[in-house]
């Protein structure tokens, strides 16, 4: 018997299936597909896929280096495709307020701080983006990424561009 | 516990019913109105009113869920007819009361109990039901059957906890990594699904905090299929992965929105109204796809492969409220 084979999706092949509508609105259901939606953005664009009140789901196509970034609470970093690098600094001074919920652009320098280490991170790989560091992807070849975070002044809402409607 | 409508006549089991379940080895279960008789094939469900009959196998499957995840968030069907709704802390367990030909026709039946006697009901049920070699949390196809007289019992399947990290999986304290070692392996289905760790550089002293782990091959180890658990927080926000195999046992109608994450593979999503059972749509999704459940609606999930999905819960306990009284829109986004 031939083994089972499991398929996963990528950047480069996905096939993306759909709301098939009985007696309901396809908007209702807000489907999209995280590799597409990485397809069509910019670099570290914080695209939102999935909203439950203040809480997000962001698509990021991670290519190059990222500016640095932080949050005043834990986020999570799930890469779906490719491979990704994430270095972590420990700012000498706390860069968000508690406060302020979702990541902030810190710039695209390091903060002034302790080195705390860095994390390569292939598919299927989640990473803790701890809360109060600062940290920067870096990407050779372009990923996917999907983050676990909370709305912020960096999150894009394009669902009319992205969903089934 | 509180009980309605209340006029109408309590639950008769037949003397014939009674005495078949005790030839067979099997207890009988009273909680307040309702009885609960199995035989070799079928869990009989005895109500002020009628009696329901649903398959034993799928019966302690959907009984596996409602005693696995303490009554879950929100409404868990085993069918069209039967089933608990959670209000945290009491617990509804119905006949027809989702069902829009028992409700129309005042057919339906409800009553309300502490959760946690209701729970120890359900636990012993289960114990009991369950023979040995009959695994409620499997799949078909990795289990023996659920079927004939009293056989032993399975209670180490039974009584697996479901599995929620703190923070994430692998940190210091919080809930380890799954391994051939700890008796978690991969699953025969998931023979593919790379194992591999990510690199991880800590400086000396952020060792607690510079934390990765693998997501998939941590799932790909997961013994049990359709019962999420939670791998990584971010306040009330929980990622649940679970391994999805067969079908979702019950029809499971949230009190809040919930999302779902398709990280490989395919499921089949049958889509119905949560109080009339009328059904909606079908939502199909493949790797990547990501799709909301509305709060108003029940959905059941078929998975022709094993596979793998995020279901990504808001655990703030003021949701069932405000979905409820109509503050918050069944659904998450206008545009």
């Amino acid at each position: 018997m031939a083994s089972p084979q499991t398929v996963f999706g990528s950047l480069k092949q996905f096939e993306k299936g759909g709301v098939e509508a009985i007696d309901a609105n396809p908007k209702h259901y807000t489907f999209s597909n995280v590799f597409e939606v990485a397809s069509q953005s910019k670099p570290y664009e914080k695209v939102c896929v999935g909203k439950n009140l203040r809480y997000v789901i962001e698509a990021v196509r991670a290519e190059g280096n990222s500016p640095w970034y932080a949050a005043s609470h834990d986020e999570a970093a799930l890469v779906m495709d490719g491979t990704v690098e994430v270095h972590l600094v420990k700012p000498d001074q706390e860069l968000v307020p508690e406060s302020k919920e979702g990541t902030v652009l810190v710039g695209t320098e390091a903060p002034k701080g302790k080195k705390m280490g860095w994390i390569k991170a292939g598919k299927g790989h989640m990473a803790l983006l701890p809360k109060g560091a600062a940290y920067q992807f870096r990407a050779k070849k372009p990923a996917v990424v999907l983050i676990q975070t909370i709305m912020g002044d960096l999150t894009i809402e394009r669902w009319a561009e992205i969903c089934q409607k | 516990m509180s009980a309605a409508p209340a006029t109408k006549p309590r639950a008769a089991v037949s003397k014939a019913s009674k005495a078949k379940a005790k030839s067979l080895g099997y207890k009988s279960f009273t909680a307040g109105n309702f009885k609960f008789e199995r035989d070799e094939y079928f869990a009989h469900i005895y109500y002020p009113g009628g009696r329901h009959i649903i398959p034993v196998d799928a019966y302690l499957r959907s009984l596996m869920r409602d005693v696995g995840w303490g009554f879950f968030y929100g409404t868990v069907n085993f069918d069209n007819v039967f089933g608990t709704i959670n209000h945290y802390g009491t617990v509804e367990m119905f006949i027809g009361l989702l069902n829009e030909a028992y409700k129309s026709t005042g057919r339906h039946y409800v009553e309300t109990f502490d959760a946690k006697k209701l729970k120890k009901t359900f636990e012993d049920m289960l114990g009991d039901w369950t023979n040995a070699g009959f695994d409620p949390y499997a799949a078909p196809n990795e289990t023996g059957k659920a079927f004939g007289p009293k056989k032993g019992s399975n209670l180490k399947a039974i009584q697996r906890q479901r599995m929620v990290a703190r923070r994430m999986v692998g940190l210091p304290g919080d809930l380890p990594m799954r391994s051939d070692k700890n008796g978690m392996k991969v699953n025969p289905q998931f023979k593919d699904v790379p194992q591999d760790k990510p690199e991880i550089h800590a400086e000396k002293g952020f060792e607690k905090e510079v934390h990765a782990f693998n997501m998939f091959a941590y799932t790909s180890r997961s013994d049990v299929t359709w019962n999420p658990s939670v791998v990584s927080n971010v306040k009330d926000s929980q990622f649940c992965a679970t391994t999805e195999e067969h079908m979702l046992p019950i029809g499971h109608g949230n009190d809040r929105v919930e999302w779902f994450i398709q990280v490989c593979d395919e499921i089949i999503w049958d889509i119905d109204d949560g109080q009339t059972g009328r059904p909606l749509a079908k939502v199909v999704m493949k790797a990547g796809d990501v799709a909301a459940m509305p709060s108003n609606i029940r959905h059941k999930g078929y998975s022709p492969k094993r596979s793998i999905l995020i279901v990504w819960e808001n655990n703030d306990g003021s949701l069932p409220d405000r979905h409820a009284s109509g503050e918050l829109k069944p659904y998450p986004v206008e545009f």
